[in-house]
C-alpha cells in the first residue's frame, strides 16, 4: 500500500470505559495506517475493539488518549459540530441492522443524504449502482434485508465519502444475501476508489480484501496482506 | 409470592424511570380534580354559611316595600294562612354628612322595633344595641361603619325627612340581609358610599311622620306555604299605599347576587373537569400504549415464565394506577387548600359573620373515583393488548410499520418538501388517530385560554355602552317622591352643576297573555344628552310617543313582538292599568329596560310634567361645593356618583380579571404540557433509532431536533384554529347562560384574545418539546444503532 496516500492514521489510540468500579481497555494504543482506495477487513473476537476503533474513526466516539487523523485533520481535536461536519462531508456507515427510516422509500432514504451532501450523485444513481432501480418507490417494510442493506449502502455512498466504515454489514444477512452485499462493497470499492473497512465476524471475508488486521484484546494482533483477492462470489461462509 | 414481588419492584422502577411523563399526567389530573374540589366545597361552604346565617338570624321569605301603610295591616297580614313571622319597619333612603368627607354618602335607614327584630335580625358586631327611647343612637352596618372610619361613640348626621339631624353610631352590625349592598342605580357594592344604619323605630317614626304606620314589610312563611299566593294577597292589600310589589327571595338583591356566585361556582365543576380527566385518559393510553410496545419482549418473557394474563393486565393498570394516586392526591392536596382557602376569602368579602366550611366526603371521594377511573379506562387498551399477547409472538420483534404510498405521498413529492419533513407528515398520516388528539388536547387548551379571556372585552364593552356611551353624567340624584319639573331648575341652581336633565321611574307590572313581569319604566323626554339610550349596536334611540320601548330581553319574556298591546299596570304613586302598543324594541346589555316618552305618561296621567331623577353633569373644580349643597338637599333620597362607579367597577372587574387570567393561563400551560411533553417523548422513544442514524449520516442536532420537535409543533399549529373555534362555542354557550335579568354579557372576541392564547400554548409546547430535545442532543448514537429494535 506504501505510495498512496493516507487517510487514517492513529497514534496510541486507546479507549477506556469505565462502569462501575472496572476500567474496560477497549482499545489500549492502537497505531493503524488505512489508505485510499484501499479494503481493509478488521477480524478478532467480540470485545477485541474493532467497532470501537471504527466509530472513532467515523467521529461518532471519541478516544479517551492518543490521536486521530483523517489526512491532515485531527479528529481528536473535533468538538460535536465538527465532527458532526466531518461525518456529512466525508464518512459513509453500514451497520448490521440497516437502519433505514421507515417512514421513507428507497429513493428518499438515499435523498436524506443527498438533499445536504456537497457533492452527491442523484438517488437514482446511487440506488442503481447497488442494483436498486427497480426498488426505487417501495418502503423498506417493502423490501428484503439485502435490500434494504443494499438501500442503506447506497445512502452512504451518495454523497461520494472518501471511506465507507461497515460494522457487520453482512451480520444480518443469509450467506447468498451477504455475497450481494459484498459485491456491491467491493464494486463500489474499485469504481468510485472509496476506501472501505469492514469489520466482520465471518473470517472467509478476509479473502476479498487487501489486508487485513486481527484484534485482540483491544491491540492489533497481526496484520495480513492478500496478495490474491477472492471474487466474494467465490467466498464460502 | 417471591414473583409478585419482583414484578411489583418492576412496577416502582418503572414509575420512577418515567417520572416525568408521570408527572405531566399527574398534574393535568390533579387540575381536574382540584377544580372539582374547589367548585363544590366553595359553592357548598357558601351554601352552608348562607343557610345557617339565614336560620339563626330569620331572614324572611317575602319582602314588599309601600309608603305609609296603617299599622294595622300587620295583624290582617299575620293572619294569613301560611305566614309564621312578621317585621314591619320604618325605611327610607337619606344622604349623611360625614365629619371630614367631602362627598355625600347615600344610606338605608331602617327602624329596629323596641324589642328588637323578629325577622332579618342583625347580628351585633362592635358595641351595643341603641336605647330603644333614645333618639339620636344608630347601629351601623360593619363594612359601611369601617370604610368611614365611623366607631362606637363618632357622630355624623343625616337628612331625615328634609331636616338634618345628629346621629351617634353605638354599635356595628352585619345582616342576612344586606350581605351584598348596592346602592340606589350602582352596579357594585361600595362600602364606603353606600351603607346601612339601623335606628329604634320610636325615634325614625317621630323623624318621619310614621308613627302608628310602616314602609316595608318581612314576611317569614311556614315551611308547607308557597310564596306565590301570599306574594298576590301581599299585592292587593298592600296596592293603595304605593307598593312596588312584593318579591321572594329569588328577587332580593343580596339573595339574589349569593345564588348567581353559587350557581358560577357549580358550573365550574361541569364544564373544566371532564376537560382535565378526558386529556389524562389520552395521555395515559398513550404512554401506556407505549410502555407495552417498548416491553413486548419482556411480556412474553414474563409470560415464559409463568405469569398469568391478568397478572399481566394488572401490572400496567397499577401503573396506571400509580399514576391517578399521584393525580388525586395532589388534586386533593391544592383542592382543599384552595377550596378553604377561596372560601375563607369569599366569607370575608361578602361579610359573613363566620364560615361554615364542612369537608365535603362525597366531593372527595368523587373526584378521587373519577381519577382512578380516567387513569384506568386510559390504560385499559394497552393493558389488555399486553394481556392478550401470546408469549412466542411477543419475543419476536414487532414488525416495522408499514408505510405505503397513497395520493398524499404524491402530492408532497409535488411540493418538493424535505425529507425531514416527508417524516413528520408520514408519522401523522400513519397515526392519525393519535395526531387528532393530540391535536384535540392542545385545542382545548387553547379553547380554554380564549373562552376566559374573551371577558376583559366584554367589560371593556360593557363600560363603554353603560357608562360612555349611555351614562355620561356625573351625578344621578334620586328623590324620595316624583316632583314636578321646576325641580330642575333648583338643581341647575347648585353651585358648580353645569348640565340638567329629568327623568322619571316609573314601577310597573307588564303583563301579555298569561306572562307578566315587574320592571320600571323610565319617562324620558326625546333628545336627552346626559343619560341616553344606547342600542348593543351603537345607536342612539328615543322611545316613540304613543307607547313603550322595550329591551329585547324584556320582550322575549313577555313574548311581545312591535304592535303587540301590553298590559301596563302602574304601582307606586301612579295608580292604574293601561293597554299600551310596544312601539319599538332594543338591544341591551343591561337590564330589563322599558321606556315611554315623558308627554305619553304625562297625558296618561293628565299630569304635568315630572321627575323624580335628575342628571348632572358637575364642574369638577367645584364638586365640594356641589357636595356640600347636596348634603342640604331635603328630599334627595339618594345620588349615584357615576365616575366613581364607572371606576369602581373597573377596579374590582380588573382585579378579579387579573387572577383569573392567571388561573386559565396556568391550566391551559398544565394540559399544553401533559399533552406536548408527553408526545414528545414519545416521539423520542419512537425515533430514536431514526433519528440517530441522521445523526450519523451527518445531520446536526438542529437538524435531527427539527423532525422532534416539528412534528409536535406543527400539531400545535394545527390546534391553533380549533382551539379558536372550540374558544369560539364555548364563550357563546358562557355568554348565553350568564345572560339574566340583569345583564347580558356580548360577546368580543378580538385578535389579541386568539392571539394571546395562542402564543402561551405555543410557547408552553415549545418549550416542552425542548426539555426533551435536551434527551435527543445527548443520546448515545453507537448503542443504538448497534441494537436491533
Amino acid at each position: 500500500m506504501s505510495g498512496q496516500e493516507l487517510v487514517f492514521r492513529t497514534d496510541n489510540l486507546t479507549k477506556v470505559y469505565q462502569t462501575g468500579e472496572v476500567k474496560v481497555f477497549a482499545l489500549a494504543g492502537v497505531d493503524l495506517e488505512l489508505f485510499s482506495g484501499e479494503l481493509a477487513v478488521l477480524l478478532g473476537p467480540s470485545g477485541s475493539g474493532k467497532s470501537t476503533l471504527l466509530n472513532i474513526l467515523g467521529g461518532l466516539d471519541h478516544a479517551t488518549d492518543g490521536r486521530v487523523w483523517f489526512h491532515d485533520l485531527e479528529l481528536t481535536d473535533l468538538g460535536d459540530r465538527g465532527l458532526t461536519r466531518f461525518r456529512r462531508d466525508h464518512v459513509g456507515f453500514v451497520f448490521q441492522f440497516y437502519n433505514l427510516v421507515p417512514s421513507l422509500t428507497a429513493r428518499e432514504n438515499v435523498q436524506l443524504v443527498t438533499d445536504v451532501a456537497r457533492d452527491p450523485m442523484t438517488p437514482e444513481e446511487a440506488l442503481e449502482r447497488v442494483g436498486l432501480s427497480h426498488r426505487l418507490d417501495h418502503f423498506p417494510a417493502q423490501l428484503s434485508g439485502g435490500e434494504q442493506q443494499r438501500v442503506a449502502i447506497a445512502r452512504a455512498v451518495a454523497k461520494r465519502p472518501e471511506v465507507l466504515l461497515c460494522d457487520e454489514p453482512t451480520g444480518a444477512l443469509d450467506s447468498k444475501t451477504g455475497i450481494q452485499v459484498l459485491e456491491v462493497l467491493k464494486h463500489l470499492n474499485e469504481e468510485l476508489g472509496t476506501s472501505t473497512v469492514v469489520i466482520t465476524h465471518a473470517a472467509e471475508i478476509r479473502k476479498m480484501a487487501h489486508r487485513v488486521i486481527w484484534f485482540q484484546d483491544g491491540r492489533i494482533a497481526n496484520t495480513e496482506i492478500n496478495d490474491e483477492r477472492l471474487e466474494p462470489a467465490e467466498i464460502d461462509w | 409470592m417471591t414473583t409478585v414481588e419482583a414484578l411489583d419492584r418492576k412496577l416502582l422502577r418503572d414509575f420512577i424511570r418515567l417520572w416525568p411523563q408521570f408527572l405531566a399526567i399527574s398534574l393535568v389530573l390533579a387540575a381536574g380534580v382540584a377544580v372539582l374540589l374547589m367548585s363544590f366545597g366553595m359553592s357548598a361552604a357558601l351554601e352552608d354559611t348562607r343557610k345557617t346565617y339565614y336560620e339563626r338570624n330569620r331572614f324572611a321569605d317575602i319582602f314588599v316595600d309601600a309608603r305609609s301603610v296603617p299599622i294595622s295591616f300587620v295583624e290582617i297580614i299575620r293572619r294569613i294562612d301560611g305566614i309564621e313571622a312578621v317585621e314591619a319597619r320604618v325605611t327610607t333612603f337619606t344622604t349623611l354628612d360625614i365629619p371630614g368627607k367631602i362627598d355625600t354618602t347615600v344610606a338605608y335607614v331602617a327602624s329596629l322595633a323596641p324589642a328588637g327584630p323578629v325577622l332579618n335580625r342583625p347580628t351585633l358586631r362592635r358595641g351595643q344595641w341603641p336605647d330603644p327611647q333614645s333618639t339620636g343612637e344608630v347601629v351601623l352596618n360593619a363594612p359601611f361603619a369601617e370604610a368611614n372610619d365611623l366607631w362606637p361613640g363618632d357622630r355624623f348626621t343625616a337628612t331625615l325627612n328634609g331636616v338634618k339631624r345628629d346621629l351617634t353610631v353605638v354599635g356595628w352590625a352585619l345582616s342576612p340581609e344586606f350581605i351584598y349592598t348596592i346602592g340606589p342605580g350602582s352596579l357594585i357594592p361600595d362600602d364606603e358610599d353606600y351603607g346601612i344604619v339601623w335606628m329604634p323605630e320610636r325615634a325614625l317614626a317621630a323623624l318621619l311622620d310614621r308613627t302608628g304606620a310602616f314602609d316595608n314589610l318581612a314576611v317569614k312563611l311556614r315551611p308547607s306555604a308557597r310564596p306565590k299566593p301570599i306574594i298576590d294577597m301581599l299585592d292587593q292589600l298592600l296596592e293603595p299605599y304605593g307598593s312596588w310589589g312584593a318579591i321572594g327571595r329569588d328577587e332580593q338583591t343580596s339573595n339574589a347576587f349569593i345564588d348567581a356566585e353559587i350557581t358560577q361556582l357549580r358550573a365550574l365543576a361541569y364544564i373544566l373537569p371532564p376537560v382535565f380527566l378526558g386529556i389524562t385518559i389520552f395521555l395515559v393510553n398513550m404512554v401506556i400504549g407505549r410502555i407495552v410496545a417498548l416491553e413486548r419482549a419482556e411480556i412474553g418473557l414474563l409470560k415464559a415464565l409463568g405469569y398469568s394474563d391478568i397478572a399481566i393486565l394488572f401490572h400496567y393498570l397499577l401503573l396506571a394506577g400509580l399514576v391517578a394516586v399521584c393525580g388525586v392526591a395532589l388534586g386533593y392536596a391544592v383542592g382543599s387548600w384552595l377550596s378553604y382557602g377561596l372560601a375563607r376569602l369569599y366569607a370575608d368579602f361578602l361579610k359573613f359573620p363566620y364560615l361554615i366550611y364542612t369537608v365535603s366526603w362525597n366531593a372527595y371521594v368523587v373526584s378521587g373515583l373519577l381519577g382512578l377511573f380516567a387513569a384506568s379506562a386510559g390504560a385499559a387498551r394497552a393493558a389488555w393488548s399486553a394481556a392478550r399477547l401470546a408469549p412466542a409472538t411477543a419475543m419476536s420483534p414487532t414488525a416495522p410499520p408499514r408505510f405505503r404510498r397513497n395520493w398524499i405521498d404524491v402530492a408532497l413529492r409535488r411540493m418538493h418538501v424535505s425529507q425531514p419533513t416527508m417524516m413528520i407528515l408520514r408519522s401523522l398520516i400513519r397515526w392519525p388517530v393519535r395526531a387528532a388528539m393530540s391535536v384535540l388536547g392542545l385545542s382545548l387548551a387553547v379553547a380554554i385560554l380564549v373562552s376566559s379571556n374573551f371577558f376583559p372585552d366584554s367589560l371593556d364593552l360593557i363600560i363603554d355602552t353603560g357608562f360612555h356611551q349611555s351614562n355620561r353624567q356625573h351625578v344621578v340624584l334620586f328623590f324620595n317622591d316624583t316632583m314636578d319639573e321646576s325641580a330642575l331648575e333648583d338643581a341647575a341652581r347648585l353651585p358648580g352643576v353645569l348640565q340638567v336633565e329629568g327623568q322619571q321611574y316609573l314601577p310597573v307590572i307588564l303583563r301579555h297573555e298569561h306572562r307578566q313581569k315587574r320592571a320600571v319604566i323610565e319617562a324620558r323626554r326625546p333628545g336627552n344628552d346626559l343619560s341616553r339610550i344606547v342600542s348593543a349596536e351603537g345607536e342612539i334611540v328615543d322611545a316613540p310617543p304613543g307607547g313603550i320601548m322595550l329591551s329585547e330581553r324584556l320582550a322575549a319574556q313577555l313574548g311581545l313582538a312591535v304592535g303587540d298591546m301590553v298590559e301596563v299596570e302602574f304601582l307606586g304613586n301612579r295608580k292604574g292599568a293601561y293597554d299600551l302598543p310596544v312601539t319599538r324594541l332594543v338591544t341591551q346589555y343591561f337590564g330589563l329596560g322599558a321606556y315611554m316618552d315623558q308627554e305619553t305618561a304625562d297625558r296618561l296621567f293628565q299630569q304635568a310634567p315630572q321627575v323624580s331623577v335628575i342628571n348632572v353633569t358637575v364642574d369638577p373644580a367645584r364638586n365640594a361645593a356641589f357636595q356640600a349643597a347636596l348634603k342640604e338637599l331635603p328630599r334627595l333620597g339618594g345620588r349615584a356618583m357615576m365616575v366613581e362607579n364607572r371606576r369602581g367597577f373597573e377596579e374590582t372587574i380588573s382585579e378579579n380579571i387579573l387572577v383569573s387570567t392567571m388561573v386559565y393561563a396556568l391550566l391551559g400551560i398544565l394540559i399544553t404540557v401533559g399533552v406536548a411533553y408527553n408526545g414528545a417523548r414519545i416521539q423520542l422513544s419512537e425515533r430514536a433509532r431514526e433519528l440517530a442514524s441522521l445523526r450519523i449520516l451527518g445531520f446536526t442536532r438542529g437538524e435531527v431536533a427539527y423532525i422532534l420537535m416539528g412534528e409536535i409543533m406543527l400539531l400545535a399549529l394545527i390546534a391553533q384554529p380549533l382551539g379558536w373555534w372550540i374558544g369560539w362555542a364555548v364563550a357563546k354557550l358562557m355568554t348565553d347562560s350568564f345572560t339574566s335579568d340583569l345583564y347580558a354579557i356580548p360577546m368580543v372576541l378580538k385578535v389579541s384574545t386568539f392571539s394571546s392564547a395562542s402564543l402561551i400554548v405555543l410557547g408552553a409546547a415549545m418549550a416542552s418539546v425542548l426539555v426533551v430535545r435536551r434527551r435527543l442532543d445527548r443520546i448515545d448514537l453507537v448503542s443504538v444503532m448497534k441494537t436491533r429494535e
